[in-house]
């Protein structure tokens, strides 16, 4: 288990779009990362050789400050912003008619879902969507501040009083995903978590039917 | 004279009173910067061991060792502790202790208010140690967020501590913080140009302007914060009007220069140290200088780069995370000149390199973690779980802990006049590396399986019980290694090898004098013509105690001199006080006031303000004098005037320097009025101010009479008229302004059901009390003309007042057209 990716709140064990493009997006900077560090650490290990003294500091300079200390980084931050840039504008909730659309209510220390197309019903910590489609979670809160986050699907969105915010999730599979909040909320925070079940079309029709309890 | 003769002269002159007793009395820079060193090791060592709780809590799921209550005071009062108690006032106490004697000069500009701070320091750090040991600790989280600090969420008395106690210790960082820049900037040897000065007095002069200008935001919100939680006044409540998330932009306005303030005097110590560590000078030090100038403006606009995961439009986020990321370009600018300089000389693995070593580790993996959660996606997963910690612990522990405990070593013999011993340090950086990578490289992967920060325990099957029993592991060894360094020091100080001057063979001024230092740091101060005056000339130290350089004369008076900011050339005389209890009282009625706030004495109050202000008249009275002083000669053919003959006394510097500060205060609350007015749901008001023309020109043209008036008084003094009746008229001005602004708080309409009428009754009361202070320095100043202090030689007090009465009606006629604008426009 130490070096394992896997787990039900992992984030580098996706089950959905959002969470698969992140997880990519970690192990790249991991790769680059790593890269970058083990440059430094020659370049430290290299200056106890013995040499003769380098006295020609203007030139020193020019390598050291200009070449790695500003061109490098500059080229390699721009690539990974744009890079950033992308997955974020791909992650966004834009408008499309096959989008699900649920409200989460969050207050200390529950979770209460209510579902646009089922109106009335309402769930307690338990979050029904269907497998394979866009999920618009509209979140806000009615006390502190939490904020919804599924690992294994998603980023996480805060639910702030007075707000309303909204997140887009989609799990790949039926199955039933981890769900926390994570933003700090006293003394319930430790066991202030929810389940999200992803049905596949019968069950989700099934659960629009109001069969499913 | 003979140089031990002059020693004992100056000794004698600039001596702390003797004993344990002299420390309530000192107001010399060496003794208060190891009153800081000392006090913020102590909270270390406390901080420390709350991190050792927070281990032993997570060593294993299911963990019973802490409920959560006690559990989340013990996380909230760590985080708290370091970067209040321990990280700051470290800067503070290594800045206080070095700057004079790496400028070469006898003290810092304020020797008084060194000491207040430092007392307003230790009161403040008290109150918050109480707390924790009768379990009433403030357990939100060390960033505070509303509403759960809110008085609905938290209702007991524990965030009142945070609040009242840290804005209390924050007066410590603000007066430190005027004390450094004025000292720095005018303050030093003649002959030290800005481009001569060390490279530590940069970075110190850097973090010093982010202090003043990153702290006011978190003072702003904490005021409001307490407020609301007092009175009721709802500015972090969304449904009277408020917004939580504007506390968030204050906090991080504010937290994220934070971590540069923490940062920058870190990468001083490097750059003075590692050139030492391998025998040769700075590689790039004008890209240096440029570098911490670029870090300190970044800084301020990537606050929001915290906020990713509030719901800000993802475009708005993409700017931030471009300035965020954009910060490691000047990072890696240091980085790489540092490993040039080392390229440049041979280095040496003697003790302080080793630390610089565990930096560079650490803090590079720090920088990288940090530009991963500077992209917005990861972000949104990564934030608040364990992998966040992991970071900010790899840039605080490596851009911080190990340059700290460099500079430590590096400067322990002066600070003791004597050698290592005992060669435990080797041991302990040993134990203190390995410790430290074993708890926080575990934590970022336990972050990634999904472990939120500030959970109190965990069940077996969420996966995370190896990795949090390895990281605890490793928390003890790092915590072993730090009580051996301890042990080290303590053994240090008690046996008695004598340290030679100089050991490490540095060029900079420190060195230049008898370790232990001298109380007088310098029997006479040198001219400097070198970034390293200590290389160009080995024999400087003997010609400085034998009198050589400039007021080398003992003559019963603590004496220094100014020079030009950019230039260096001498441009002052300056007397400082003596040994004076006046600072720990000060401090003492100051902490009142904080007192009577925390326990609701709320009748106690006004006294307490009385009594600052009766002591802070006494502060500047003491400093007058009835005959005009003539130009000092302060040897080598050069004559200067005194300081209280000049238009721009220290004294003045200071307060523009106060006032920096107190401006972006005041722009941080005008932001805030414009943010709950933009943002925040549930406005427009139930109710608009009920504006007034009459008012609005009455408090417009007092401010402007006011303004106008002190600078006819000064003109007056000048001529050798007399400026009584111009102080008058500067007074009535003063008070129309204060009318003007108490008629605001008296008719805004109920503030406690908007915050909007809420702001608008804080605006009033800024310009209140402004207006008020402008009242008690022209009653001052009146005091000081009929008693005959002034003269037309003696006339640095008039600019002084001049400054505050100029501020005064810039902010209050922003606040009177503020406030009857909006009523107005509605």
């Amino acid at each position: 288990m130490l070096v394992g990716c896997d787990g039900a709140l992992s984030i580098v064990d996706p089950a959905g779009p959002a969470a698969r493009s992140i997880a990519l997006l970690w192990w790249v900077m991991l790769v680059g990362g790593v890269l970058i560090f083990g440059l430094v650490m020659v370049l430290i290990a290299l200056s106890f050789r013995k040499r003769a003294a380098c006295e020609d500091d203007a030139g020193s300079a020019r390598l050291w400050i200009v070449k790695l200390g500003i061109a490098f980084p500059v080229t390699v931050l721009l690539a990974l912003l744009a890079y950033g840039l992308v997955i974020g504008e791909q992650l966004l909730p834009r408008e499309s008619g096959e989008t699900v659309i649920v409200r989460a209510e969050a207050r200390q220390w529950a979770w209460n879902f209510s579902y646009d197309d089922l109106p009335g019903r309402t769930t307690q910590d338990v979050l029904h969507i269907p497998a394979g489609r866009p999920v618009d979670i509209s979140i806000t809160s009615t006390d502190v501040i939490h904020s919804f986050w599924v690992p294994r699907l998603a980023g996480k969105l805060d639910a702030i009083p007075g707000h309303v915010n909204t997140l887009r999730i989609e799990a790949d599979r039926p199955g039933t995903y981890q769900g926390l909040s994570a933003e700090f909320s006293g003394s319930g925070y430790d066991r202030f978590t929810f389940q999200v079940i992803a049905h596949d079309e019968t069950g989700w029709q099934a659960f629009l039917t109001g069969e499913t309890e | 004279m003979k140089a031990l003769e002059r020693h004992r002269e100056f000794s004698r002159i600039w001596a702390s009173a003797p004993g344990f007793k002299g420390l309530f009395s000192t107001v010399n820079h060496t003794d208060l910067g190891r009153m800081f060193l000392v006090t913020a090791f102590f909270f270390f060592i406390v901080g420390g061991i709350l991190a050792m709780l927070i281990r032993a809590q997570l060593a294993t799921p299911h963990s019973a060792f802490a409920e959560p209550d006690l559990y989340n005071q013990i996380f909230t009062m760590h985080g708290t502790i370091m970067m209040f108690l321990f990280a700051i006032p470290t800067f503070e106490g290594l800045a206080v202790y070095l700057l004079p004697k790496l400028l070469g000069t006898r003290d810092l500009a304020f020797p008084r208010l060194t000491a207040y701070g430092y007392w307003c320091y230790v009161f403040g750090g008290g109150m918050l140690l109480f707390s924790m040991l009768f379990g009433i600790a403030p357990d939100s989280g060390w960033f505070m967020y509303p509403p759960l600090t809110g008085a609905i969420s938290s209702p007991g008395i524990n965030t009142d501590f945070w609040l009242i106690g840290i804005t209390f210790v924050e007066i410590s960082a603000i007066a430190a913080a005027v004390e450094i820049t004025v000292s720095i900037l005018k303050f030093r040897a003649p002959g030290m140009s800005l481009a001569r000065m060390p490279i530590f007095a940069w970075y110190a002069l850097v973090t010093a302007l982010m202090i003043l200008t990153g702290f006011p935001p978190l003072i702003l919100g904490s005021i409001l914060l307490e407020v609301e939680r007092a009175f009721g006044l709802p500015f972090f409540q969304a449904e009277f009007g408020g917004d939580s998330l504007l506390w968030q932009h204050l906090f991080w306005l504010f937290g994220h220069p934070e971590v540069y303030i923490i940062f920058l005097p870190a990468a001083g110590v490097i750059s003075t140290v590692l050139p030492v560590m391998c025998r040769t000078t700075l590689l790039g030090y004008g890209w240096i200088v440029a570098a911490a100038v670029a870090l300190a403006f970044l800084s301020f606009g990537l606050w929001v780069h915290h906020m990713f995961t509030t719901g800000i439009p993802h475009m708005g986020l993409a700017f931030f995370s471009a300035a965020s990321t954009l910060v490691a370009v000047p990072t890696g600018v240091q980085i790489f000149a540092w490993i040039g300089t080392m390229w440049k000389g041979r280095p040496d693995l003697r003790l302080p390199m080793l630390h610089i070593l565990g930096f560079f580790v650490t803090f590079v993996i720090g920088g990288l973690t940090g530009v991963m959660v500077a992209v917005v996606p990861f972000d949104w997963q990564a934030h608040d779980t364990a992998f966040v910690t992991a970071h900010l612990h790899y840039v605080l522990f490596g851009g911080f802990v190990f340059p700290i405990l460099a500079g430590l070593y590096y400067w322990l013999p002066h600070f003791t006049g004597r050698q290592r011993f005992f060669y435990l340090g080797e041991a302990a950086f040993a134990l203190i590396f390995t410790g430290f990578h074993v708890t926080f490289l575990a934590m970022h992967w336990v972050g990634l399986l999904g472990q939120r920060r500030r959970i109190s325990t965990y069940m077996p099957e969420d996966g995370w019980t190896t990795i949090n029993l390895i990281s605890s592991i490793g928390g003890f060894i790092l915590a072993i290694g730090i009580a051996m360094v301890l042990i080290e020091v303590i053994l240090h100080m008690l046996t008695s090898r004598r340290s030679p001057r100089n050991p490490w063979s540095a060029g900079t001024l420190e060195w230049a004098m008898i370790i232990p230092p001298a109380p007088y740091n310098f029997a006479s101060l040198p001219h400097v013509t070198s970034r390293e005056p200590f290389t160009d000339d080995p024999e400087l130290a003997v010609r400085l105690a034998s009198g050589e350089g400039y007021l080398g004369r003992p003559n019963d008076l603590r004496e220094t001199l100014t020079v030009e900011i950019t230039s260096g050339k001498p441009d002052y005389h300056v007397i400082y006080p003596t040994n004076t209890h006046l600072p720990i009282i000060m401090a003492a009625v100051t902490g009142t006031f904080f007192l009577s706030l925390l326990l609701k004495a709320y009748w106690c109050i006004p006294i307490a303000v009385i009594g600052v202000a009766a002591l802070a008249w006494r502060w500047v009275w003491v400093l007058g004098r009835k005959q005009d002083l003539p130009v000092q000669d302060i040897g080598h053919g050069i004559e200067l005037p005194n300081a209280s003959t000049v238009e721009h006394s220290p004294g003045w510097w200071g307060s523009l320097f106060l006032l920096v500060a107190n401006a972006t205060f005041f722009g941080s609350l005008l932001f805030g009025f414009a943010f709950l007015w933009t943002v925040a749901p549930g406005w427009p008001p139930p109710a608009w101010f009920d504006a007034s023309a009459v008012e609005l020109a009455l408090g417009t043209t007092g401010a402007m009479v006011g303004a106008a008036a002190i600078r006819r008084a000064r003109r007056a003094n000048a001529l050798r008229q007399p400026p009584l009746a111009w102080l008058g008229l500067c007074f009535a001005g003063t008070l129309t302004v204060a009318i003007a602004a108490a008629a605001i708080t008296l008719r805004v309409p109920a503030p406690v059901e908007h915050a909007y009428a809420a702001t608008l009754l804080v605006l009033g009361s800024y310009a209140l009390f402004h207006a008020s202070l402008g009242m008690l320095m022209v009653a001052f100043l009146v005091s000081r003309t009929a008693l005959g202090f002034t003269s037309a030689a003696r006339k640095t007090e008039f600019p002084v007042v001049q400054l505050w009465i100029d501020y005064l009606g810039v902010i209050a006629i922003l606040v009177f057209l503020v406030v009857h604008l909006t009523g107005w426009l509605s």
